[in-house]
């Protein structure tokens, strides 16, 4: 091979392995990342059964259900709406009823969120980032007070901030 | 006072950072030995400085003194002495003290290791190194100040977060540290470098040792992280693609990668650009993991509860470092002289694939850790990015790589033959071909990727020993001459083959683990067995126990495995009075290398029964004793001779002046 023909092989490999990389990255962009909804999202235009979603929002007070195994069912909520939620396995520690909830999975066909992952906090001054800020954009959250509370007085959680006193 | 005295020293630090960010650097312009110079003694005094500020602040954690807001946000007397020493960066503001500490600690090693780099190189790294230091000393001091008191002093603090009192915490953090901060010096000396337009082998050679050092530590902060992770959380998993993890993983990825162009731009003279490129980039994104976790734009178990301020500050900086140190690397990266020539196949051309995969996979791993942030700044859609994105990403990027790792050491320099190369693995070729047929038998054939990844796992292992045996030439001379020869090969060598082999030692832990584990979650009372992993788990009860600031329900299980008594296991749900918070503490089981693994869940409304998870876990642990064979490599590489500060150096004076008595 002349010197002209290595280099031109050296930037064909080069280039194969970086758009195979593009490639993978654009295909698991389009297919395996999950987006974020709100109950109301939810009863407003339900996402396809097949689809992978976010649904997070507070967990609704008295709604958490045990049948004394590992089988939990609970209600998430943005105080408009509440979608109900199936669960197998085991709960976060921090998983409350009145406290913000991601959870992650599909929607089943009778409307029941089945969820393979809950994700609740991992300290008392946390709130997840996505309910924080869907719940500002409805209005029913404000920097440096939290809820606002419109009809649960248990949904009052404080927010998110750096001086804890 | 002791706390003022530390609040001082912080500023004074900050003055003599300032001091050293100019004077060394007028002094390698002009040619003044004296100005370049002072950079030694700033560097030290700054040390010196940040040290006294952070024994201050651990002072006023271990004496409970509540009236410094810090302590009160984050300590209680009740606490074990442990974890008031290690809570004192176990949050925002201790972190960031820890963090330009050992960003100091560094500098200072420079200074006084440091002696035999050239006059002006050493007083430019100097002067990169503070002004990274001042940077960071002016956002502790404006936005994060530890030292802030209140008052009235509150009786009694608020508590360390529950999740992080444990051992965990005093190691992990600092090793993440000395790791990823670790890389400013590699970057340092990049900037250098381009100031003074003059970059060669010997650069390479003085670089070297620092990028090992910091990537040692790196890699045993990230398995230590994983290890904590895993037993800690009680969800069984070890590695989670949280942004967090990656915003680590990715300089590791990218230092692996400037640690192996460094020894092409050593031994050969060539890829200058592209690993003073890599020096930029991976400290960058060591910048850029600092953001992530201390902007609050993140929210995961590392992120600190924050405000706007400190990400703008922080982002500031990143900005300030990364364009600043890419556009100068744009302005003088055209007057470096490119390097020597080597073809396709050869050293060189391996180490070459090296950086290709590992910069594309650090490019991915890029890609899912900031596309979401980006699309929501940009106003669409909240979208999360987890394992199945980086499964299909970057593991199909790992494949090809691993697949070559056995090849590299094995070609020449400059030119190499692939095809002799592949005849002395024959070995390892037919060791992992063994794996594969006897993996494939085993499962009847069911689990055909799973064999095929022993088959690599085994293949990257007796690929590291084949190396050893070629280098020591055992098939030729024998055993008793190839024992000396291997005696007589540089430590660098043994450093490649622990690393290596210690890839695949953690490839397999990771592939078995995964692709074998089993779980049962069920919800069981006392008396009440499950089988797992050839165990018999009985479970005899709980209890109630009271530790120094919680209480904890214990669960016991008995295991009896054929038959036999096998132990016991104590998995253990706490409650922190002082956060209103509980933990789980999950029992663990360690047979060889494999783990049973048990966390408890809710207790049912009656009482009588309680949700128990069991897992199996085989071989989990050789992914952390992967972890830790790389890092022994990269430590016996580090005590190379020929890589030390200066060696070559020292040893021509000593042979002048030997030769000077003779």
């Amino acid at each position: 091979m002349t010197r002209k023909q290595k280099r031109l092989a050296s930037i064909a490999t080069i280039l194969v392995v970086i758009g195979g990389a593009a490639a993978l990255v654009l295909t698991a962009l389009s297919d395996s990342v999950a987006y974020f909804h709100s109950p109301s999202d939810i009863v407003a235009k339900a996402p396809a059964q097949s689809q992978r979603i976010r649904l997070g929002g507070l967990v609704e007070a008295g709604s958490v259900v045990r049948d004394g195994s590992q089988h939990v069912s609970f209600k998430v909520t943005d105080s408009l709406e509440s979608v109900e939620v199936a669960y197998t396995g085991l709960l976060p520690d921090l998983f409350r009823e009145g406290q913000g909830v991601v959870t992650e999975g599909t929607l089943g066909p009778d409307r029941v969120f089945i969820a393979d992952t809950v994700l609740a906090k991992h300290d008392e001054t946390y709130m997840p980032k996505e309910v924080v800020d869907d719940l500002k954009e409805r209005g029913l959250w404000e920097d440096g007070k939290g809820m606002v509370s419109k009809d649960t007085p248990e949904a009052v959680v404080t927010q998110t901030s750096g001086a804890g006193s | 006072m002791i706390v003022e005295i530390g609040h001082y020293a912080l500023i004074l630090a900050l003055s003599l950072s300032l001091v050293q960010s100019v004077l060394p650097a007028i002094g390698a312009r002009s040619g003044d030995a004296r100005l370049m110079e002072t950079g030694t003694i700033t560097a030290t005094g700054a040390f010196v400085l940040l040290m006294l500020s952070f024994s201050a602040l651990t002072a006023a954690y271990v004496t409970s003194d509540f009236s410094v807001l810090n302590v009160f946000q984050n300590s209680h007397s009740l606490k074990p002495m442990l974890y008031k020493v290690t809570g004192v960066w176990g949050n925002h503001e201790g972190s960031m003290l820890l963090w330009v500490l050992i960003l100091s600690l560094f500098g200072a090693l420079v200074a006084l290791f440091g002696r035999d780099l050239p006059a002006s190189l050493k007083a430019n790294v100097l002067a990169v190194q503070a002004w990274i230091t001042a940077c960071f000393l002016l956002f502790i001091l404006t936005t994060s100040n530890p030292f802030t008191r209140v008052f009235p002093a509150p009786m009694e603090g608020q508590d360390l977060n529950p999740i992080l009192q444990d051992i965990g915490l005093a190691i992990h953090p600092p090793l993440l540290y000395l790791g990823y901060v670790g890389f400013s010096i590699a970057f340092s000396f990049a900037v250098a470098a381009l100031i003074d337009g003059r970059i060669d082998a010997a650069w390479a050679r003085w670089v070297r040792p620092w990028t090992l050092t910091a990537w040692v530590f790196l890699t045993a902060g990230i398995a230590m992280g994983s290890y904590w992770a895993y037993y800690e959380l009680g969800w069984g998993g070890w590695w989670f693609w949280d942004p967090v993890e990656n915003a680590s993983f990715m300089p590791w990825l990218s230092g692996t990668a400037l640690l192996h162009s460094a020894l092409v731009m050593e031994k050969r003279s060539a890829l200058k650009i592209w690993t003073i490129l890599l020096a930029i980039l991976t400290f960058s994104l060591s910048l850029l993991g600092t953001f992530l976790v201390r902007s609050g734009v993140l929210t995961s178990v590392h992120a600190f509860a924050t405000d706007p301020t400190r990400g703008v500050f922080i982002l500031a900086i990143l900005c300030l470092f990364i364009g600043g140190s890419l556009a100068l690397f744009a302005l003088r990266a055209s007057t470096l002289e490119a390097g020597g020539l080597f073809a396709p196949i050869s050293r060189e051309g391996a180490l070459v694939v090296n950086n290709l995969f590992l910069t594309t996979a650090t490019a991915t791993v890029l890609v899912g850790t900031l596309y979401p942030l980006v699309l929501e700044v940009l106003g669409g859609a909240k979208i999360s990015v987890g394992e199945p994105f980086f499964n299909l990403t970057f593991g199909p990027l790992m494949v090809p790589l691993l697949f070559a790792v056995p090849f590299g050491p094995l070609l020449a320099w400059k030119r190499g033959d692939l095809l002799a190369a592949a005849q002395r693995l024959y070995f390892a070729i037919g060791a992992a071909m063994l794996t594969i047929l006897i993996a494939v038998a085993l499962t009847s054939g069911t689990r055909i990727l799973a064999a095929l990844g022993f088959g690599l796992a085994v293949w990257l292992m007796a690929g590291a020993l084949t190396d050893l045996f070629v280098r020591a030439n055992f098939a030729k001379v024998g055993w008793r001459t190839g024992l000396a020869r291997m005696r007589g090969l540089p430590r660098s060598a043994f450093g490649t083959v622990l690393a290596h082999f210690g890839l695949g030692v953690t490839v397999l832990g990771v592939i078995t683990a995964s692709a074998f584990q089993t779980e049962t979650v069920t919800a069981m009372r006392a008396g009440q067995t499950v089988n797992a992993g050839g165990y018999e788990v009985r479970y005899e009860g709980a209890q109630q126990r009271q530790g120094p600031n919680y209480e904890e329900q214990v669960g016991t299980f008995t295991l009896r495995r054929d038959g036999l008594d096998a132990g016991t296991i104590e998995s253990a749900k706490r409650f922190y009075p002082a956060r209103q918070m509980p933990t789980t503490e999950a029992g663990i089981h360690t047979r060889w290398f494999s783990q049973l693994y048990i966390s408890l869940g809710d207790p049912s409304p009656d009482g009588a029964s309680i949700v128990v998870r069991v897992w199996w876990k085989p071989l989990i642990t050789l992914i952390w004793i992967g972890a830790i064979f790389m890092a022994v490599g990269g430590t016996v590489s580090l005590f190379d001779r020929r890589l030390r500060v200066g060696a070559p150096a020292r040893s021509r004076k000593r042979q002048l002046a030997a030769g000077a008595e003779a």
